[in-house]
């Protein structure tokens, strides 16, 4: 890097290359920008919002278009229905957060809930899957987000499970992906899920389940 | 030293590199088979959103609002991520870039850094940099521990190893990786499972991860990574140290701007409504996530970039590849024939000029690399305007040569007749713009360096229709 020029055309002295790199690069920017080109106004005349005829049934086909599993209960049913895919699945030991509603934690299978962050890489490694809500769902795009609110607990739960199981709330649900984000904080940790885990780079096939979980299932509460 | 790493040393120039790739059949079956589906799928993915013209304008208007005022935004963008724990870096180039990277893993006590897939780290070199201060980095996309084991280039920017067939992966991985099993078939399901096992424990140990970020909002500090995998979520989550490099393009100003490129991205990339997973995060947060991020800012010949006015829009791109699956070129010479990182018509034109004065002969071959069909025009989401950069390149590769040569001559009168878009499809349509510089029907020779392009075979000089509506017709 000795013979290194600055944009100006100067050799930097010795000091410089360590100390000021964030002074220099500015430098380089408001030279480069010598002609300030001015304010630009952006056009926001996309759609913000948008109707759909019903957008929980838009939600359910969007997220089996991944080839996710997808149910809708009433809330009464809700239980019932975590019962019969974890029965469907085989799995007896589930992780939890800490704030999961008492009615999902059905009696037929071992939870292990993330008390103060307690659950190990080890233990969430080997364990049958992890039972979480969200915080929004996108209907048009198919598209779950988790931001590691209520129900949701830390990002490590939903990634290291081979299986994940999501509840949404009708009213977590928003037609367009603008509407989804005005109603997230941008600070929190989010996970954007759409589908299960997949690659598509041997030939273009698509496989599903490669690091994050393999198996995505839905619940969908209507009401 | 502006775009130190951006180019792929010793490569030959794209009209010889294009030569043998041209000769090699199952390449171009591969790519020709990779790009159609792409561009297909591509089609159908945007002629589902109805607001796509209005979203591309938009996207454009963002990014030139952050560029025409990016120590700002950059200023900004530094005090929130500072403001929530994390610690920012600035890099003039490539090598300090790397030494940034290189220490902060020896202070957090690693030999070794699990990586996502980023055209960032790729372009300054840091896998080689980091080896030469003994630092293994490993590379988890599926693609990119392909193009890794195989010790190759890779030859896209979505999809790297296209150019390999399921036989060639399987035997890279019999030789490459000790814990796969003997009798591994070429089923990607197969294939994929073992990159799973593969890279599983070096996750669940890894103390340092490094990644790029596709955007990172000023007001908020929060950076965005989209992936498929999930091994973007397993580098960003688990390790203690979190090292992300960005280009200081990649900044927009605030959350809401996310609406925009969100829409855009996944759509003009992957082909999907939305990719499988898509990651924000801002500072640390205690309790989820690693102890430590370090944000570091690189230029490497961005700012020479951003003087330009004419090429500066080149900054704006997203980095999805929609114009490498349109492009008639790159669809029969692939990505390694273009010697950099950046293959493609995106690549023809951010190459040369992220090298900026230290742009060799391999990297100013590049702006002759392209049909000027427009095609790529067309497709990109933030609707940089490719054959309009490509002849200003040429332009100036000419004027530099020779002020007064014929050829700058014939390339001034390109260069006005793609000035405005109006002028240009006129000129189109009257002539055909080859026509300018044709004898009888046929572009035998045009300016050097295209002329060792054409030296190897000769371009139809379009006739009656455009070359844009032929495409268009034909392959579109
Ligand atoms: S130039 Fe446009 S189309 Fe090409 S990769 Fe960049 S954003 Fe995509």
């Amino acid at each position: 890097m000795d013979q290194a020029a600055d944009q100006a055309g100067a050799v930097p002295a010795a000091g410089e290359r360590s100390g000021s790199a964030r002074e220099a690069v500015l430098r380089r920017v408001r030279a480069a920008l010598a002609d300030r080109p001015g304010p630009v106004a952006v056009p926001r005349d996309y759609d913000r919002t948008r109707e759909a005829a019903d957008p929980l049934a838009l939600l359910a086909e969007r997220i089996e278009d991944y080839r996710a599993m997808v149910h809708r209960v009433q809330a009464a049913e809700l239980p019932a229905r975590i019962t019969a895919s974890l029965a469907a699945r085989g799995a007896r030991r589930m992780a939890a957060p800490v704030d999961l509603p008492a009615d999902w934690l059905v009696p037929e299978v071992a939870w292990r809930l993330d008390t103060d962050h307690s659950s190990t890489i080890e233990e969430l490694d080997g364990i049958d899957g992890v039972l979480t809500g969200c915080a929004v769902a996108v209907a048009e795009t198919g598209t779950l987000v988790l931001d590691a609110g209520e129900a949701q607990g830390r990002r490590m739960l939903t990634l290291l499970p081979d299986y994940h199981l999501c509840v949404v709330r009708a009213d977590q649900v928003a037609v367009s992906l603008p509407e989804a984000l005005a109603r997230l904080d941008g600070t929190r940790p989010l996970t954007f899920v759409s589908g299960p885990s997949a690659t598509s780079d041997i030939e273009l096939n698509r496989v599903e389940g490669v690091h994050g979980p393999r198996t995505l299932e839905v619940v969908i509460v209507d009401a | 030293m502006a775009g130190r790493g951006v180019t792929w040393l010793g490569t030959p120039t794209f009209p010889k590199a294009a030569r043998t790739a041209l000769a090699d059949p199952q390449l171009r079956a591969n790519l020709r088979n990779a790009t159609t589906t792409i561009r297909g799928k591509r089609a159908d993915a945007v002629a589902e959103l109805p607001d796509w013209e209005p979203l591309r304008r938009a996207g454009e208007a963002i990014k030139d609002q952050v560029l025409g005022d990016l120590d700002t935004y950059l200023e900004r963008l530094e005090a929130a991520v500072t403001a929530r724990g994390g610690i920012v870096h600035w890099a003039r180039d490539a090598d300090e870039a790397n030494e940034i990277v290189l220490r902060l893993t020896r202070e957090a006590g690693a030999e070794e850094v699990v990586k996502v897939k980023s055209m960032a780290t790729a372009e300054i070199g840091l896998n080689e940099a980091l080896a030469e201060g003994g630092v293994r980095a490993v590379e988890t996309d599926l693609a990119e521990l392909i193009v890794q084991l195989g010790e190759d280039r890779p030859s896209h920017i979505l999809v790297p190893a296209i150019h390999r067939n399921r036989a060639e992966i399987r035997e890279i991985f019999r030789r490459e990786m000790p814990d796969v099993p003997e009798d591994i078939t070429d089923e990607p399901k197969e294939l994929a499972e073992a990159a799973r096992r593969h890279l599983r424990q070096k996750f669940l140990t890894a103390k340092v991860a490094v990644s790029g970020a596709n955007f990172a909002v000023a007001d908020s500090g929060s950076i965005v990574v989209v992936e498929s995998e999930g091994n973007g979520r397993m580098c960003l989550t688990l390790p203690e140290t979190l090292i992300t490099v960005m280009g200081i393009e990649k900044v927009v100003p605030t959350w809401s701007d996310l609406e925009v490129f969100l829409q855009l991205l996944p759509r003009s990339s992957t082909a999907e409504r939305m990719n499988p997973y898509t990651s924000i995060w801002t500072g640390v947060t205690p309790g989820d996530g690693p102890k430590n991020f370090h944000l570091v800012l690189l230029d490497n010949g961005r700012t020479d970039t951003l003087a330009d006015e004419v090429g500066r829009q080149a900054l704006r791109c997203i980095r999805c590849s929609a114009c490498l699956n349109v492009c008639p070129v790159y669809e029969r010479t692939g990505g390694a024939a273009y010697g950099s990182v950046y293959p493609g018509p995106i690549g023809a034109i951010l190459t040369p000029q992220l090298l900026g004065e230290d742009v060799d002969k391999q990297a100013r071959s590049l702006p002759y690399a392209s049909s000027l069909c427009g095609a790529c025009f067309e497709v990109c989401p933030v609707r940089i305007d490719i054959p309009e950069v490509l002849v200003h390149l040429r332009a100036q590769a000419v004027e530099a040569k020779n002020k007064t040569s014929p050829e700058a001559v014939a390339m001034s009168a390109l260069a006005w007749a793609m000035g405005d878009a109006r002028r240009w499809a006129a000129t189109q349509r009257i002539a055909g713009i080859g026509r300018l510089l044709s004898r009888g029907g046929r572009i035998s020779s045009l300016p050097w360096p295209g002329s060792k392009w054409t030296s190897s075979r000769d371009l139809p000089a379009p006739p009656k229709e455009t070359f844009r509506a032929w495409w268009r017709r034909t392959r579109g």
